[in-house]
């Protein structure tokens, strides 16, 4: 086994670990944390396969950014632990066989109908092409999938205009009469 | 590893001495002397502060959130040493007959490794204020929060005109693109043509530093201490330090996106060929950290409401235009 690979085996694991100190936390900020470390963990594993620009834009925007403004939401509303309802008791008799079931079914369908089990075991594609390099990202971003990237910018920005309409005042009538 | 380990003891006395140098030249400016017992011009006294921070009592108080409370700290402090990694403090020299790069690593994402490392170090002042369980605390860190958020745009977008005029990620090779002149005798650095940007990123920078004029998260006439009030000792100690190291890596970044590297005006002199590079690189450092403390000296703190105005109102648009032009005058 190589070093790339024992080292691709153990950030799969923190993701995993990761994940499940997530759902196992009573308290946010720990999940939120947990999450920080899967998040961190993917961006070994992006590194390892070759692709460093994904890498770093993973760490730059998902834990340098989102994950602050869960953070920073939890710290603002003083969020507690959580409570134990019977409702999460039926979740977990259900939803561990459900999600087990689940990850086997994706893992079934990824394998046999994408092509990866063209590649051998033991070896980790993409180490030697450049295509990870900014370069090349920017290549396909921008002429093979202009319209798809260019389709998600617009649906971003009626995401922000919506949110901005949403936590926007509405128009302070009852201002206006203590006014008058 | 040997680099590693030279590189990181610079950096730590740097830090060190950018601290006395601070309290002697805002000293100076305020028409007192600053450190002077400890040593001749007070050198030693940077020494005297880390023996007494490490010996006092290390208090942690009994309603704090104790294992954010530890882990804080070194969240911060590990963050802001570790960006260092990256930056490349000259060209190459030869011992012995090896080329050795003075660079810890060269990654041809060094600029995006650094950001996405300076974006983690939010967690640290972040979790230091919620852990702390103090109301003083909380509204620091969640100033610094918001505030570091905020500017980092600005920072980011301030840096790409750089990065479309030189075509790399890589800082070597962007300070390798401002060898030479314009003219014959203007040097040719990227401040030149890209001296909004520099503005831009020297006020996102103050501001992702938390130093005056926008150290709102450590406010002390509104906040006692912001987000470190709880802490005492080596604790407090990890996030001076933090705060330093931020403030060298800064620099560095200036300098070489900027101001050139380690190009300088006199590099012919033979026999100290070899040190030029990281002469000039470590003067242009320390004009920068003097700049830091000049600003320290002469302005005074905005408001909060002043300074998410300004970083979203102004410095936004501007960086946001500067990057437009750029993009069209090296397309054209």
């Amino acid at each position: 086994m190589s070093i790339h690979l024992i080292l691709f085996l153990a950030f799969g694991a923190v993701a995993v670990a990761g994940a499940v100190n997530l759902l196992v936390q009573r308290h946010p900020i720990n999940s939120a944390l947990s999450l920080i470390a899967v998040m961190a963990a993917l961006a070994g594993e992006y590194l390892l396969l070759g692709a460093e620009f994904v890498a770093a834009v993973q760490v730059i925007v998902y834990a340098g950014a989102i994950m602050v403004l869960f953070v920073f939401v939890i710290m603002l509303l003083n969020a507690g632990v959580e409570e134990e309802t019977k409702g999460s008791r039926v979740a977990i008799l259900f939803g561990i066989p459900g999600m087990l079931l689940g990850s086997l079914l994706i893992a079934w369908v990824v394998l046999r109908h994408s092509g990866t089990a063209a590649v051998a075991v033991g070896v980790l594609p993409g180490q030697t092409s450049g295509w990870g390099d900014p370069g090349a990202v920017g290549e396909l971003l921008f002429h093979e999938f202009l319209l798809p990237f260019e389709i998600t910018s617009i649906l971003i920005l009626i995401a922000i205009m919506g949110a901005v309409v949403l936590a926007s005042k509405p128009p302070s009538t009852p201002a206006k009469r203590v006014n008058d | 590893m040997i680099k590693s380990a030279i590189v990181l003891g610079v950096l730590l006395t740097g830090v060190a001495y950018t601290v006395w140098l601070e309290r002697k030249v805002v000293g100076h400016m305020q028409n007192r002397w600053g450190p002077t017992r400890v040593g001749p011009f007070g050198l030693l006294q940077p020494a005297a502060d880390g023996i007494k921070f490490l010996f006092k009592e290390d208090l942690t108080p009994p309603h704090v959130y104790k294992p954010l409370f530890l882990a804080a700290p070194l969240i911060a402090v590990i963050f802001a040493l570790t960006s260092i990694a990256v930056i490349p403090f000259g060209n190459w020299i030869t011992i012995g007959g090896y080329d050795i790069p003075l660079q810890i690593t060269d990654v041809n994402i060094g600029l995006l490794m650094i950001l996405g490392i300076t974006s983690i170090g939010v967690y640290g002042v972040a979790l230091a204020g919620w852990s702390s369980n103090n109301k003083y605390s909380l509204l620091g860190g969640l100033r610094a929060s918001a505030q570091m958020v905020s500017y980092e745009i600005s920072l980011g977008l301030s840096l790409v005109g750089v990065l479309i005029m030189s075509g790399s990620f890589s800082l070597r090779a962007i300070v390798d693109a401002q060898g030479g002149h314009f003219w014959g005798f203007i040097p040719h650095w990227n401040i030149i043509p890209q001296f909004v940007g520099f503005f831009c990123y020297l006020m996102a920078a103050y501001a992702e530093t938390n130093r005056i004029p926008f150290d709102l998260p450590e406010a002390e006439t509104e906040l006692v201490a912001g987000y470190h009030t709880e802490y005492s000792a080596m604790k407090f100690a990890m996030f001076f330090m933090a705060e330093y190291a931020n403030m060298i890596t800064v620099a560095c970044l200036a300098t070489l996106l900027f101001l050139g590297g380690w190009h300088g005006p006199i590099t012919s002199i033979s026999f100290l060929q070899p040190i030029m590079p990281v002469f000039w690189f470590v003067a242009k450092i320390f004009a920068f950290l003097f700049l830091y403390i000049w600003v320290r000296g002469t302005l005074p703190r905005f408001r909060y409401d002043q300074l998410m105005a300004f970083g979203w109102k102004f410095l936004l648009p501007l960086a946001l235009v500067n990057l437009i032009g750029t993009a069209i005058a090296v397309a054209w």
